[in-house]
């Protein structure tokens, strides 16, 4: 039987594996594409919470409008400051953008 | 022989979607990373059908599957001038970062294993997408037209950015 707790497991190990590649990537897209992981991963959790804690209220779902909502329009602008970074310093790894460091 | 079909249709999903997530992080040519990441969204509007989230599932197909893979591998070809490979690789110190991220997923395992979750056993309504558009435009009104708002402004400063002011 599957239940609450298989669908909150299958999230957390997609958003660890998301935590992973924002820790470890030195891309920035690479990064921003683990970042999406973790946002799909609580969505997974806010549906599964709607569908097995009050299934018919939806508020979960409606929830996860929003959230899709608001990662679209992180993806383009963070895509966009990607390309912005690009042309100013003709690259993108994170190692070679370190004009903030201590 | 219906709850076999669930469960089975369930670890295959699951399989995907997990398997795909670890490939995106383990490739070290940046176009599959890209590529798997829109099987992994398509592995997770999977399990939302399975959470009789149907018309979510089709949301996410349409936007993580179509728009936002699209857009992440027209910024992997804007930003890459030579070849792909090696282009995905990763600080040397992934054997401390995968420790911490072990010790997380040990902490969310346990904390879900211990709560106590109420189960409700009321069905999911048949039309979830007219519920959905009644909540969205009766009780969540506010938020829904704070959140066109947001999709206006970020596409204006998006373009901006993209855009560049002049230099002098």
């Amino acid at each position: 039987m599957i239940g609450l707790v298989h669908y909150l497991l299958v999230a957390a190990m997609l958003f660890v594996i998301g935590l992973y590649g924002v820790l470890t990537k030195r891309n920035i897209v690479a990064i921003l594409m683990s970042i999406e992981l973790m946002l799909n991963a609580v969505n997974i959790n806010l549906v599964a919470f709607s569908r097995f804690i009050n299934p018919e209220l939806l508020l979960g779902q409606a929830f996860v409008v929003f959230t899709i909502t608001v990662a679209a329009a992180e993806v383009a602008v963070g895509l966009a400051l990607v390309f912005r970074v690009y042309h100013d310093h003709d690259t993108v790894h994170i190692d070679k953008l370190n004009g903030m460091r201590w | 022989m219906d709850e076999l079909v669930y469960t089975i249709a369930f670890y295959v999903l699951a399989a995907i979607t997990i398997a795909s997530a670890i490939g995106v992080v383990t490739k070290t040519n940046l176009v599959h990373s890209a590529l798997l990441l829109a099987l992994c969204f398509i592995g997770i509007s999977g399990l939302y059908v399975l959470l009789q989230a149907d018309f979510l599932a089709a949301v996410q197909i349409l936007i993580y599957g179509g728009a936002v893979a699209v857009l992440i591998v027209l910024g992997i070809m804007l930003t890459q001038r030579s070849k792909m490979n090696d282009t995905n690789r990763d600080i040397g110190q992934g054997k401390g970062v995968g420790i911490i991220c072990g010790l997380f997923m040990a902490l969310m395992i346990i904390v879900i294993a211990t709560t106590p979750w109420h189960y409700s056993t009321s069905m999911v309504p048949q039309d979830t997408p007219s519920m959905i558009a009644q909540l969205l435009l009766s009780h969540y009104m506010v938020a829904f037209e704070a959140a066109s708002v947001l999709l206006l402004v970020g596409m204006m400063g998006a373009i901006t950015l993209a855009k560049g002011g002049s230099r002098e």
